[in-house]
């Protein structure tokens, strides 16, 4: 497979049909082998085995099941759920029909981001041409198996993306993380056994399922397989929605999307990592650099301090509160890079503030507090110089 | 004891998750696969599947702190205190949240958990306002314990200079200093899954987190019900008690003011916690001679007026039955209790239209204010005005209660301050008294009897097993030691959240001279009772208010009933928002054994056998229970308040 396709290559040449008949003619064991087969890890990020999510969500003991794709793409830098949804709504609405069949759920529900309302009704219209087709409904395909798909929406918290906050929030609570385990295949929406998904993911179900777990396997690396999409911002000549396989160097990436002289590129989004040019010969995979699609070029010129007051800012506003590490802590750092900024933050607590980044990430509820440090962690690793350049500059 | 007492999990703000993990706990702990093996720091042991670490530990003596976990609720796992290492793991788990289900290595203390237990504790104490030596909780204060425990012996993130909130000290009972708060959300979850009450919620997120009344506004104007769990349950002191003990002190220190106390039977059981002695031990006597010794004039005994409380609303309750089953009138039945200041907001705000249901009778405290103010005033020849009535309570709500403006038939304030359990204490430690340590001393006449039944209006079914003993006795004439042994009536007592009762008139007797007193008594032969069944109810906290009220709304069983207990506390008064911190349930039931063995040890446990209750009927109230006296001075109204909030 050839590189450097901007757009949804792979999955326009997709029949969504095509892929849900074919999981149909087949038992719910079976689907799941085929994405255990295709090595299918999650979307959004985190990179979990979908095989093993649904096999688990199968298993649980429950008259009652759902199926929930998280739509709430709301990690700065990303946008690519927004272009499966506005090109190729039926893949994803095909890949939720066909998780409905593998658990044994007859309920699907779409948590679309809030700041996407606009898509709502071209989604509702699509979702209405499924169930004329019988795609949808009491019968699907004829069969008697019976699933819908409702669509709810967001309103605008970044930590409803986490999929127990999403749950939450479905529930009509407070938007934050419950407390895992249980996990939501054992106890989720309603306290049901329930899959939650990404976007990308159910539409690379769709993928897999039309065309075979030895044509997606055979795409990417041993274990990042099938192609990926990258929503590419910052700093370069062509950004935009790309589809790389899994395991591009990051240098390779930089060339296709005109970023060649970049200084950083944030890789994951806000809770991703920061790799300075120094390592931009590593790939980007679940076994390299894991993320869920944003890239962000910083060019040559970018003031990486700001970059990371950037990111700072926006966790310790989106920070859902509850737990303390997440709460205060994102507050401290970016109290300490305001001290960076003022060239008063001493090498020492400069120290205290990596300790505290590390912290987070082992204390924290949530992935997201859990991650909310990386950003600066990683900018304090490889940027060190430059971010005390102010305070070096006020000793002197 | 049973074993959900107080843990809502049914609530349906119970986190889900916890709900999920709590019922996965085998019912057979010796059916295969119910048990896993555990290590937790090198020592193995047994536990059944869903057990979370923390109580793994706990079973083997192994210490972890926690901060926002507390016995009576549901598991947040939000402060991050009790975080350990688990084998495998790659993040710190919260021990309070994690139910163990695989066998698992723990370690609950390496460098990795104690360096993150330090900078969590580190930053909650950058965000807490205030010094420790200005502090009501100091010596008592769970952040406070754990900075000690943790080595805490510099702040790395600063400490706050200045307050950042305004002190919120609108309400007569509850006051907030949200400058202390650390956000544990344990009177959140205190005020809406435990006492299903709703006036404490989180709201804005990030480090603009903070907890919140509707809209923010003062206390005094939501519907906060005054009953104090959130005060009991706060681990720092954002939550305190409206404290009138400066005003107390000004008056005992004022020769022209007669300042009388009256004791209630909860404090008693458990004012000694604040002494360093354990749960339950009662203090009843030594207390009288600390008061005494402190400067109060007179030291009266609440149970005076629990037992008019019983006669009153006993009364009450046969002229209801009476108006029901012979006039086949309308009647608002069943009948509520009146006595818990708490419960009796719940209703005024959440079901006001059941309003009639609930007894017109003041309660105890608000009684004993009217018979001080008018009796023992007349009795003594002072000038109501010149006289302080303080009633020591379990209760941050009677401090709500003596401050309604209802609440003064004699021209004069009932009771003028309501001090509570963890004042009194204070004002013992400030007047260098050893409590423990004190004489033993009776309480003052004219109101020195009391008995038994007044004293287990302290703990949940005291109301009921008191005024069942009265009722029985005056309509059999039977004595009721000769129906249960030792007078105990065992089926309204307990824990539960709630219980039933069915108590069948075993024969009937003729009418005693007390209730003949009441010239408007409508009939003078019990005939009319012939072959009844008295159905009673007991609940407490007002989660398991709000179920019965639904349940008789619903015309379900208990709307048969025709009387029924409420307290506004889990547990009683015994549980009350005054009382000492920290409270679980084993506090809770070593307070309620105090009270029992208490009762048990008077000679008379019957209200209406009470010498000075029945001379004050005698004297003064001679119009007999439910009389024109009674009625103007023991008896009150309520206001139908509604959940509007201006």
């Amino acid at each position: 497979m050839s590189l450097g396709h901007q757009g949804l290559v792979t999955f326009r040449m997709i029949d969504p049909d095509a892929g849900l008949a074919a999981a149909l003619a087949r038992r719910p064991a079976e689907i799941v082998a085929e994405l255990t087969a295709a090595r299918l890890k999650g979307r959004g990020g985190a990179g979990f085995p979908t095989g093993v999510k649904w096999s688990l969500a199968a298993q649980a003991a429950s008259d009652v099941k759902y199926v929930l794709c998280n739509a709430d793409e709301g990690e700065p830098g990303t946008f690519k759920d927004r272009v499966i949804l506005a090109e190729v709504p039926d893949l994803v609405f095909a890949g939720m029909t066909i998780g409905g069949a593998a658990i044994g759920a007859s309920k699907g529900i779409v948590y679309l981001r809030g700041e996407y309302a606009y898509q709502r009704q071209p989604l509702e219209e699509a979702l209405a041409r499924r169930r004329a087709a019988g795609q949808l409904g009491e019968r699907v395909l004829g069969t008697p198996f019976a699933f819908d798909i409702e669509i709810r929406m967001g309103s605008g918290a970044y930590v409803c993306g986490e999929e127990t906050a999403l749950i939450e929030s479905l529930e009509g609570h407070r938007g934050e993380p419950r407390n895992r385990p249980p996990f939501p295949v054992d106890a989720g929406y309603l306290g049901r056994p329930t899959i939650v998904n990404n976007v990308e993911t159910f539409a690379c179900v769709t993928a897999i399922m039309a065309k075979g777990a030895p044509w997606f396997a055979a795409i990417g690396t041993e274990k990042s397989t099938g192609p990926k999409l990258f929503s590419v911002s910052g700093d370069c000549a062509r950004p935009g929605v790309y589809e790389f396989p899994m395991g591009l160097p990051v240098s390779e990436l930089l060339r296709e999307v005109g970023g060649e002289d970049a200084k950083a590129v944030q890789i994951g989004g806000a809770s991703g990592r920061c790799v300075p040019a120094s390592a931009f010969a590593s790939t980007i995979c679940y076994e390299g650099i894991s993320t869920g699609g944003s890239v962000i070029v910083f060019g040559p010129d970018r003031d990486m301090l700001r970059v990371a007051k950037n990111f700072m800012e926006f966790f310790v506003e989106e920070s859902c509160g509850q737990c303390t590490p997440c709460r205060e802590g994102n507050a401290r750092l970016l109290q300490g890079i305001a001290m960076l900024e003022d060239g008063r933050c001493s090498a020492a607590y400069l120290a205290e503030l990596t300790k505290l980044g590390e912290v987070m990430q082992l204390a924290s509820k949530c992935g997201l507090g859990q991650s909310s440090p990386n950003a600066f962690l990683s900018i304090v690793e490889h940027f060190r110089d430059e971010i005390m350049g102010r305070t070096y500059a006020a000793a002197r | 004891m049973s074993d959900h007492e107080n843990v809502n999990v049914e609530s349906p703000r119970a986190p889900v998750s916890q709900r999920g993990h709590l019922v996965r706990v085998p019912a057979d702990q010796r059916a295969s696969g119910a048990l896993v093996e555990v290590a937790i720091d090198g020592l193995e042991v047994q536990v059944p599947i869903g057990t979370t670490i923390l109580e793994a530990a706990r079973k083997i003596g192994v210490k972890i702190p926690t901060l926002c976990y507390h016995d009576d609720l549901c598991v947040a796992g939000v402060c991050r205190i009790c975080v350990v290492e688990v084998e495998g793991q790659r993040t710190l788990q919260a021990s309070c949240a994690y139910p163990i289900t695989a066998p698992i290595a723990i370690h609950t203390h390496t460098r990795k958990v104690r360096q993150s237990r330090r900078r969590i504790l580190d930053l909650l104490l950058g965000k807490h306002y205030g010094e420790c030596y200005a502090c009501f909780r100091n010596g008592n204060c769970e952040l406070q314990a754990l900075a000690a425990g943790c080595g805490v012996d510099f702040f790395r993130f600063g400490h706050p200079t200045a307050p950042l909130h305004e002190l919120d000290s609108s309400s007569y009972s509850v006051l907030r200093d949200m400058n202390k708060c650390i956000l544990c959300r344990r009177c959140v979850r205190t005020c809406i899954d435990l006492q299903e009450v709703g006036v404490l919620e989180t709201v804005h997120r990030g480090d603009k987190t903070t907890v919140s009344t509707f809209m923010n506004k003062p206390l005094a104007e939501v519907i906060c019900i005054n009953c104090g769990q959130c005060i009991n349950r706060c681990p720092t002191g954002a939550l305190g008690a409206a404290d009138p003990t400066d005003d107390v002190w000004r008056d005992i220190n004022d020769p022209s003011k007669h300042v009388v106390i009256q004791t209630a039977p909860a404090p008693r059981a458990a004012i000694g916690e604040c002494f360093g002695l354990p749960p339950g031990t009662p203090l009843t006597f030594e207390m009288n001679s600390a008061l005494r010794a402190i400067g109060f004039d007179k030291v009266f005994d609440t149970n005076f007026t629990a037992d008019l409380t019983i006669i009153e609303e006993g009364t009450e309750l046969i002229l209801r039955l009476h108006r029901a089953l012979v006039d086949r009138q309308p009647v608002a039945l069943p009948q509520f209790t009146s006595c818990s200041p708490g419960w009796v907001k719940y209703i005024e705000h959440f079901y006001p239209e059941m309003l009639p249901h609930l007894s017109s009778a003041k309660s105890p405290q608000q009684m004993f204010g009217a018979v001080i103010k008018t009796y023992y005033a007349g009795l003594h020849h002072i000038d109501p005005a010149d006289i302080v009535t303080v009633a020591l309570m379990p209760c941050s709500a009677k401090k709500f209660e003596c401050n309604r403006p209802e609440m003064a038939a004699s021209g004069h304030k009932d009771v003028d301050y309501g001090l509570v359990t963890r004042e009194l204490a204070q004002m013992f430690k400030e007047a260098g008294i050893e409590l423990p340590k004190m004489p033993k001393s009776g309480f003052d006449e004219p109101f020195g009897t009391a008995t038994g039944s007044g004293v287990i209006f302290g703990a949940t079914g005291g109301v009921m097993e008191a005024a069942l003993r009265t009722v029985l006795e005056l309509v059999s004439g039977l004595k009721v030691e000769n129906l249960y042994d030792h007078a105990d009536i065992l089926p309204v007592r307990g824990f539960e959240g709630i219980k039933y009762a069915e108590i069948r008139i075993p024969r009937l007797g003729t009418v005693p001279d007390i209730l003949r007193m009441n010239a408007q008594l409508p009939f003078d032969s019990w005939a009319w009772l012939a072959g009844a069944t008295l159905k009673v109810a007991v609940c407490h906290g007002t989660a398991n208010a709000k179920r019965v009220l639904e349940d008789i709304k619903a015309g379900g069983k208990l709307s048969e009933c025709h009387f029924i207990e409420f307290m506004a506390c889990p547990g009683g008064c015994l549980g009350g928002g005054g009382m000492p911190i920290p409270t679980n349930p084993e506090i809770r039931a070593a307070r309620a054994r105090a009270i029992y063995a208490e009762d048990a040890a008077y000679e008379v446990r019957k209200s209406h056998e009470n010498p000075a209750v029945l001379r004050l009927y005698n004297e003064f109230l001679t119009g007999g229970p439910n009389g024109h006296t009674a009625h103007r001075l023991l008896h009150t109204t309520y206001t139908p308040r509604g959940k509007y909030i201006a």
